[in-house]
């Protein structure tokens, strides 16, 4: 294995696209996503936002207790990249987890009744908001424990690679976590192994409440697997359109097998590192101006309707839609009840 | 219809707060997102963001306004069209956000009986112990495990060997043998020296339905890779609700070797068996490790393999059938005697054996159990034959706070009380790091000598 690039995964079965439509061939560069791509991309940061949104005010009612890490303004890094995702490929990430699960097509009524603690939830009622998994999806979590996920998404990619599936592992960590010493351990045996895995690092600027020049003694986090030999790109992660275009060209490179690649996609968290952080320290301005100016849902909005690629009935159907499912989901989330009180000795381990 | 807003809780022990400002006035318009209100925490100012938009009604609460119990209306939004006059039909507060929880007259959950003993099962239900009535063979502990791996590899492809040396160099202590030669550079791999690293990466390959043998040249770099074994291995099947099950094997010499010193000997039996989620396997005799291991890797929980260097090197009778396999969970009867039980695992039951021997010439008959497994832990052996002898002393290598042997003692109050004839005595290493002059070596660990004599102890001889 440690030598052989013979059985690559590229080599191995072409993967099944998931939904993404066709591009438009020839189209100018500007929207060189078809139509129908784009919608769905509105849609599904739309859902992501009022999703969160909901959670917040769930979270303020006391209907949801402990940690909740909320993903608002982040939404174009996991829906652009999750475009480019085959039904073979795998995703894990940490607890800030609610937008990659709505991205990969889980129920945002499970979800949400997970953060509540319902058996309707997708884990029970007994991981909460840090712990998700759906094998149905393949998204491996969900996990709390910073930089954890990177070995654990790096022996996915292992996987696809020893199964030759044709798959591929979509990492994503923080930049807190991105000076974690087993990130690196896993970068060295992914570039050994060329393992196809794209690590995706969400520089969200801050790691809780210290920011990457901080925490960083190099700020150029893309660069960080240039000892590995593991190429890196800085992306606009607040741009859909400049994220599915990244995620494309690294699919690609992962599925050559050419080994792993690593996004910088520079984002921001409009909201505290959790519920109970007041942020401050970062400023009012600093975030207002991100939000006015770089919001990846305005600017995409935006951009359809410019580009006549959409009409304002058209987008205002969706919101409706998207209000209505995450209305839905609240309900579900507070009629499911809570796990029965024998569910505490299930699932510590598989009957042999 | 006109929507409340309420008093958030903003932090997980809020309970009231101050409406320290708002920064929207009646009459204006509220988007999804805009801050509507400053409130004051028990530990910080927090901004309040609207959910619903539409246009701010009315206040209801005055800013400045102290003690506001979370949930209370604070104020109303008008949803598009909507007049003021219509604020008072603005729903009441969906009252008490509590859910359908379970009210006080509902029965407690069964695990906690009041008497404090878990309702849940003490004696693991482990399958009977079938005969072994096929040929066996003399072969070292070393080449029983390394049967065990090639059998299991032979009879599924999912399993693949990883860890440092396993391959090309044969195994650090020669356990993965011939592996490379017969399965590949895919399925036995060298690994960096990054425990770390490649415990997770196992358990991300278990995650995806592969079976990984990871192999830690010693337990002693476990440590440096608990985190991926306790928090992302043993939790996740809980966390997931049943989902995601990690079959995997960590395994490796565990225990003191011989003048390797304090970083290099010492016993984790006890760590890893305080880990719900987690099996530990502790093999003694050739057979075990045989049988053990091929339990262990069939198994589809994360199993702790918990080997002895000292062991590796000692002969004993192994079957060679393929499809023996020892049940998880049965401790052995290795001697029966009907005065005093001496229950141990691991090198250390060769050492019981030898003093039950020493016992025997005077006069004292010693069962010796071998434990086989530290979890799930076979109480069931270990009670009947307390009842058969009255008496008993735990015996292991490792430290004795919060040991084995403080299990097995407490254990022993709560299932055979009644029956013993004299107070647990519990044998353990010096409770110190080990010390590598080989005088102190020797006294920081178990002897003969020192079970004799606890033997004798609680047989009041």
């Amino acid at each position: 294995m440690a030598t052989a690039p013979k059985s690559a995964t590229g080599a191995a079965k072409a993967p099944a696209k998931r939904k993404t439509t066709p591009r438009k061939k020839g189209g100018d560069d500007k929207a060189p996503f078809s139509t129908p791509d784009l919608l769905r991309d509105y849609r599904q940061m739309l859902l992501i936002r009022r999703f969160e949104e909901k959670a917040g005010q769930l979270y303020g009612m006391g209907l949801i207790g402990g940690f909740c890490h909320l993903y608002i303004g982040q939404e174009a890094v996991v829906v652009g990249l999750h475009a480019s995702a085959a039904e073979v490929d795998t995703l894990v990430t940490s607890y800030r987890d609610h937008g990659h699960m709505l991205a990969c097509g889980m129920d945002p009524g499970g979800v949400m009744a997970e953060l509540t603690g319902r058996v309707g939830g997708y884990s029970k009622g007994k991981g909460g908001s840090m712990h998700m998994f759906s094998r149905k999806v393949n998204f491996y979590g969900g996990h709390g424990i910073v930089g954890a996920q990177v070995p654990i998404g790096t022996g996915l990619g292992f996987g696809h690679k020893y199964k030759q599936d044709g798959g591929v592992c979509f990492v994503y960590f923080g930049d807190g976590a991105v000076n974690q010493g087993q990130v690196y351990e896993s970068f060295n045996m992914a570039s050994l192994w060329k393992l196809p895995v794209v690590y995706v690092i969400e520089n969200n600027l801050y790691g809780m409440g210290t920011s990457v020049a901080r925490a960083s003694a190099s700020v150029e986090l893309y660069r960080r697997g240039d000892a590995y030999g593991i190429p890196g790109v800085q992306v606009n992660g607040m741009d859909v359109i400049e994220v599915r275009k990244a995620g494309e060209k690294a699919v690609a490179h992962c599925r050559a097998g050419k080994g792993p690649i690593i996004l910088e996609m520079k984002t921001y968290r409009y909201r505290g590192h959790s519920m109970s952080d007041p942020a401050k320290y970062r400023t009012k301005d600093e975030v207002s101006k991100m939000r006015k100016e770089s919001d990846p849902i305005d600017n995409l909005r935006a951009f359809l309707l410019e580009n006549k690629l959409a009409d304002e009935d058209a987008l205002k159907e969706i919101d409706r839609d998207v209000k209505s499912i995450i209305t839905k989901a609240a309900e579900f989330a507070q009629q499911s009840p809570e796990p029965e009180p024998s569910e505490l000795f299930t699932d510590v381990l598989v009957d042999a | 219809m006109p929507t409340q807003v309420l008093m958030p809780a903003l932090s997980p022990t809020m309970t009231d707060g101050k409406l320290a400002k708002w920064l929207k006035k009646e009459g204006d318009a509220v988007a999804s997102g805009d801050i509507l209100a400053e409130i004051e925490t028990d530990k910080a100012t927090m901004e309040m963001e609207a959910v619903d938009e539409g246009t701010l009604g009315k206040i209801l609460v005055p800013e400045g306004s102290e003690g506001v119990a979370v949930n209370t209306p604070i104020a109303v939004i008008l949803g598009e069209g909507e007049e003021a006059s219509a604020i008072n039909e603005a729903p009441a507060a969906p009252a008490k956000a509590e859910a359908p929880a379970p009210k006080a007259d509902v029965p407690a959950p069964k695990a906690p009986a009041p008497t404090g003993i878990p309702a849940a099962p003490a004696t693991p239900k482990a399958a009977a112990e079938p005969d072994y009535t096929g040929e066996t063979r003399p072969m070292t502990v070393r080449e029983a495990l390394r049967d065990a791996m090639v059998e299991e590899m032979r009879r599924d492809e999912t399993v693949f060997l990883m860890g440092e040396e396993v391959a090309q160099y044969q195994g650090a202590y020669k356990i993965s043998q011939g592996l490379l030669e017969e399965f590949g550079e895919k399925r036995v791999i060298d690994t960096p020296i990054t425990e770390h690293g490649f415990a997770g990466l196992g358990v991300g390959a278990a995650f995806s339905g592969l079976r990984p043998i990871v192999e830690f040249m010693t337990f002693n770099f476990a440590m440096q890779a608990m985190d991926q074994i306790i928090n992302s291995a043993a939790k996740t099947l809980y966390m997931s609700g049943g989902q995601m099950g990690c079959p995997i094997v960590f395994r490796g010499p565990n225990g003191a070797a011989a003048r390797v010193a304090a970083q290099h000997s010492q016993c984790f039996g006890s760590w890893f068996a305080h880990i719900p989620g987690l099996k530990v396997l502790v093999p003694y005799s050739g057979a075990d490790a045989k049988g053990l291991l091929k339990a262990a890797i069939r198994d589809p929980n994360p199993v702790i393999f918990l080997e002895n260097e000292i062991l590796y090197g000692r002969t004993f009778e192994v079957p060679i059938d393929p499809d023996f396999v020892l049940p998880i969970g049965r401790a052995k009867i290795e001697r029966s005697g009907k005065d005093v039980t001496l229950v141990t695992f691991s090198l250390m039951v060769e050492t019981a054996l030898k003093a039950a021997e020493a016992l025997a010439e005077e006069g004292i008959d010693a069962e010796v159990i071998n434990l086989r497994s530290l979890r799930p832990l076979d109480t069931e052996t270990i009670v009947a034959s307390v009842k058969k002898t009255n008496r008993i002393v735990s015996i292991e290598e490792g430290w004795p706070t919060a040991g084995i042997g403080s299990e097995i003692a407490a254990l022993m109050m709560e299932h055979a009380f009644d029956y013993l004839d004299a107070p647990v005595v519990r044998v353990a290493g010096a409770d110190v790091p080990m010390p590598y002059a080989a005088n102190l070596e020797k006294l920081a660990l178990p002897q003969v000598e020192t079970i004799i004599e606890a033997a004798k102890a609680v047989c009041y001889k």
